[in-house]
């Protein structure tokens, strides 16, 4: 059997340890009449495909959104080289099928398929989804059954696939408990790897206990969560009053994984390059992991903790044989702050140095206020481009900049922006959050006033009218594992009308109208991303409810319906006691039990607590990576440690070979 | 700077790719190729590459043209080895060679398709194909950016053959490069109007097999100056 582009791919049975049917013949008729078929193909440089038997372990790993959204993906893409680098496992990859095609395989009797050799998801032995948001939930729920996967773990038999789970969101993974197997917290290098392991053991044991068997010892390790052997007890109002392991050998906590010396570990090297259009069309490195910036509203943040840095030596090598094995022009410095490196200036002064002449551009996606500086900021713009920086103040008057711990203060901003317009930049983009705990109207409010100094600074900087200030706003979710998790939730009602007066205050005045855009989105489905953030098994049923409705691709503002996830959730929790609001607008106290205390990503629950009672007062606390560690708790109980610089180490010069194409002048 | 001329196939799934697909695929393919590029100047700079008339997405075609605004003088053979070794699985490079002074215009007048119906009857295939040959018109509507126009199927058809080769489902079709530009699914879609029991429902699958300028019941390939075999 040979695949679309006709490499041998083996031959089609029935069996699991023998090759699945390859779907794309049958596919192939379908695509020519659905939107974006490209999507769909595969078969990107540097893609991988092996052949089923020369394998023991067998993955499909899963973004579950769109091509276009889920190809970029680093956490993907780093997990797809790791596990194909062993020769006994093969990764595959698929994501989520659009309406329009799903309806035309569930017609033709076709199953969720990969992309690399167009096998049904189903064949697989685990099937690996990340998340990186709750609002994939239903995209989840439509994969499987589309694969023909029973949706409810408990339904499942020996011949499906292992459901694991990743990536942010599944710290907190009870909404989504019923439907999965097996959840991993934090960084997933070894995890899969470790996972990988024990099937393969397991597999070689002629597996012993069958599918309860390998879930059972992946869940005695400590290190994954089965949520099908923890019971959820509840109290008569409806809190949680214990979870509980329900059978023996599942240790009743379960440990984040974390990932030391990023050196060892110098991932993605060979990225996919799609065919397709995607959100980001850049070679990405991540130059650190973690951040101790310590923002209360911020889940990676907390979950991410330490700070491990690639070094500079890592990081060039990296983006060397990144842009070479792509042929990508643009380099994204990823990290939650990406200024903060302890060399971020040589690192991109000397990558400017490298490509200096070239038409490779660098960006730095998250760059706080306080760590940028104009020299960085013209390292990363020697090719010309000044087009637009962006910043993320979060909160509009300094009093809620306390409260949420983001430590910029307003003349920093002020400073950093007339230096920015006075160096030739002529936009600048302000991120800010509406409905931070303790908010009020007064605090959304100098968020106007906020933009309208920036605009009278930049343009005495300037000397022109001519410039920009656009001010972006998105609703505040509080998550889980961070202090902000007993928060009651601002409701949609609040943020809207905080918003349209915050609107009006910038249209009204007619000096500035015209220079300050102001971008937002209506606070309804931030409330549904608060009910599945901080949602516990009861949820479950309200997600399934939606999919069975017809919802999906709920991070797409033309498919998410808040009204039909508002009528599914009161179908699905009528009689249970809790609601909607019960779960996003209430504020929870010290002794309730979150449907994720079980769940260990090394944060102290009392330093948390504490941190949320100093937000209420307004105090601050610093760094760890500059000042005295203040025992949120993650190092001892992680036993990891900070991984900083500065290594005092350059960049070599890349030698610039003449093209072997170019002919010989002498012939 | 050297300028040439590139024939490419998409072969495969690699026919479900748009234009912007291919040229995205090209500029990363021509990097990692090593070619040197010439590029324009001005604030974003863009490679020097100009398109020739792109078939449309999930057509496969073998005769596909673009021109390469090359830096510096290059073994063309080199170039053709590299670039196709560069290129994502099923687009392919099939010749290069050196530009001359006429335009895309010029060289590239009518495409020959090969267009496969599907399950359908051969003697109602041929029915039709001679019904549409005698007319002396055959307008057909299609959906377009600007909403429905018409096009005159007929007029832009220089031959049309059935069956092509031993397949009596499928028909071999010769299509002047008119304005605004008749499609072989313009064809397909006057056959089916003719005899509705050809439509299967399913898009008909179409392959370019070669362009250029059609003169005496020949068509002359823009890169060798001689007849496609």
């Amino acid at each position: 059997m040979a695949d679309c582009f006709g490499r041998s791919v083996g031959l089609p049975t029935m069996s699991k340890s023998t090759s699945p049917e390859v779907l794309f013949h049958r596919l192939e008729p379908l695509l020519a009449q659905v939107s974006k078929p490209i999507q769909y193909v595969g078969g990107e440089q540097n893609s991988v495909v092996k052949r089923w038997e020369d394998v023991t372990v067998r993955w499909c790993l899963m973004y579950p959104d769109a091509y276009e959204v889920g190809q970029p993906n680093q956490g993907v893409a780093i997990l797809y080289e790791i596990l194909n680098e062993r020769d006994w496992i093969l990764a595959e990859r698929t994501y989520a099928v659009w309406p329009d095609l799903q309806k035309l395989m569930r017609a033709e009797g076709i199953g969720q398929f990969t992309l690399d050799a167009h096998r049904p998801v189903k064949a697989f032995d685990l099937l690996g989804v990340s998340f990186s948001t709750e609002l994939g939930y239903t995209n989840m729920l439509a994969a499987l059954d589309l694969a023909g996967i029973a949706i409810h773990s408990a339904a499942r038999t020996a011949d499906d696939p292992v459901v694991v789970i990743g990536g942010h969101a599944a710290f907190n993974p009870e909404p989504v408990a019923d439907f999965v197997d097996v959840v991993v917290l934090g960084d997933g290098e070894e995890a899969t790897l470790l996972i990988s392991d024990i099937v393969r053991e397991w597999k070689d044991q002629e597996q012993p206990g069958g599918r309860e068997g390998v879930l059972e010892r992946l869940a005695s390790t400590g290190a994954f969560y089965v949520p099908r052997f923890h019971d959820v007890s509840y109290h008569a109002d409806g809190r949680i009053e214990a979870v509980t392991p329900n059978r023996p050998g599942v240790p009743a906590r379960v440990r984040k994984h974390t990932l030391m010396n990023l050196d060892a570990w110098p991932y993605p090297q060979r990225p996919l390059v799609p065919m397709a259009e995607t959100v980001h069309e850049r070679y990405s490195v991540e130059i650190f992991r973690g951040c101790t910036r310590g923002c209360r509203f911020c889940q990676a943040g907390m979950i991410t903790r330490p700070v491990r840095e690639r070094s500079i030596e890592t990081i060039g090598t990296m983006v060397a044989q990144g842009l070479a094995s792509s042929g990508l022009e643009e380099v994204g410095l990823l990290s939650l702050s990406s200024a903060d490196h302890s060399e971020i200036g040589p690192i991109t002064k000397q990558l400017a140095d490298r490509y200096e002449g070239s038409n490779v551009s660098l960006s730095l996606p998250s760059t706080r206020v306080d760590a940028f500086n104009i020299e960085l900021a013209n390292e990363l713009s020697r090719n010309g481009r000044r087009s637009g920086l962006t910043f993320a103040p979060e909160g509009g008057s300094e009093r809620m900049r306390k409260v949420i711990n983001k430590m910029v203060s307003e003349d920093d901003l002020i400073q950093t922006v007339a230096t920015a317009f006075g160096n030739g930049w002529r936009q600048v983009k302000l991120y800010f959050m509406c409905g931070l705990p303790t908010e009020t109207d007064d605090d959304v409010l100098a968020i106007a006033d906020m933009a309208k100094r920036v605009i009278d600074t930049g343009r005495k900087a300037a000397g022109t009218k001519d410039i920009r200030c656009t001010v972006s706003i998105g609703g505040f979710v509080p998550k889980p594992h961070t202090p902000f998790q007993w928060a009651g939730q601002a409701s949609a009602e609040v943020i809207d009308a905080r918003l349209a007066k915050l609107r009006e205050a910038i249209r009204s005045d007619r000096r500035y109208a015209r220079s300050i855009g102001m971008r937002y989105h209506d606070g309804e489905p931030g409330v549904i991303e608060g009910l599945l953030s901080r949602g516990d098994r009861r949820v479950g049923a309200v997600i399934e409810a939606v999919w069975r409705d017809g919802g999906g691709f709920d991070g797409w503002s033309e498919h998410f319906s808040f009204e039909r996830w508002e009528r599914c959730a009161e179908q699905a929790l009528e009689g249970s006691g809790v609601d909607l609001d019960w779960y996003t607008t209430r504020e929870r106290d010290r002794d309730e039990v979150l449907p994720w205390d079980h769940l260990d990503a090394g944060l102290d629950r009392e330093w948390l607590w504490d941190d949320w009672q100093d937000a209420l007062e307004g105090m601050e606390v610093d760094d760890c990576r500059w000042t005295p560690c203040y025992d949120c708790g993650v190092c001892p109980q992680m036993d990891t440690a900070i991984e900083i610089g500065p290594t005092g180490r350059q960049l070599l010069p890349l030698s610039v070979a003449s093209s072997p194409l170019v002919a010989d002048s002498r012939s | 700077m050297q300028r040439v001329r590139v024939q490419y196939a998409k072969r495969g799934a690699a026919r479900f790719t748009s234009s912007r697909d291919v040229s995205r695929a090209l500029e990363r393919s021509l990097r990692r190729a090593s070619v040197p590029m010439a590029y324009s100047s001005g604030f974003s700079p863009h490679p020097r590459i100009s398109y020739a008339n792109s078939s449309p997405t999930s057509a496969a075609t073998e005769a596909e043209f673009l021109e390469l605004g090359l830096s510096a003088q290059c073994d063309l053979d080199k170039l053709a080895a590299a670039l196709d070794g560069a290129l994502p699985k099923g687009l392919d490079v099939v010749a290069v060679a050196a530009s001359d002074s006429r335009s895309w215009g010029e060289l590239l007048q009518a495409s020959t398709w090969l267009i496969d119906l599907g399950a359908v009857d051969g003697d109602q295939l041929s029915t039709a194909v001679e019904a549409f040959l005698r007319a002396d018109q055959s307008i057909v509507r299609r959906m377009t950016k600007s909403g429905v126009r018409e096009f005159d199927a007929r007029a832009a058809t220089h031959r049309l053959r059935h069956p092509a080769g031993d397949d009596e489902g499928s028909i071999e079709v010769v299509l002047a490069h008119t304005t605004p530009l008749v499609r072989p699914e313009d064809v397909v879609a006057a056959l089916r109007e003719l005899q509705p029991d050809l439509n299967t429902g399913k898009p008909a699958l179409t392959t370019r097999l070669n362009q250029g300028v059609w003169t005496d019941g020949v068509m002359v390939n823009p890169l060798t100056n001689q007849p496609w075999p």
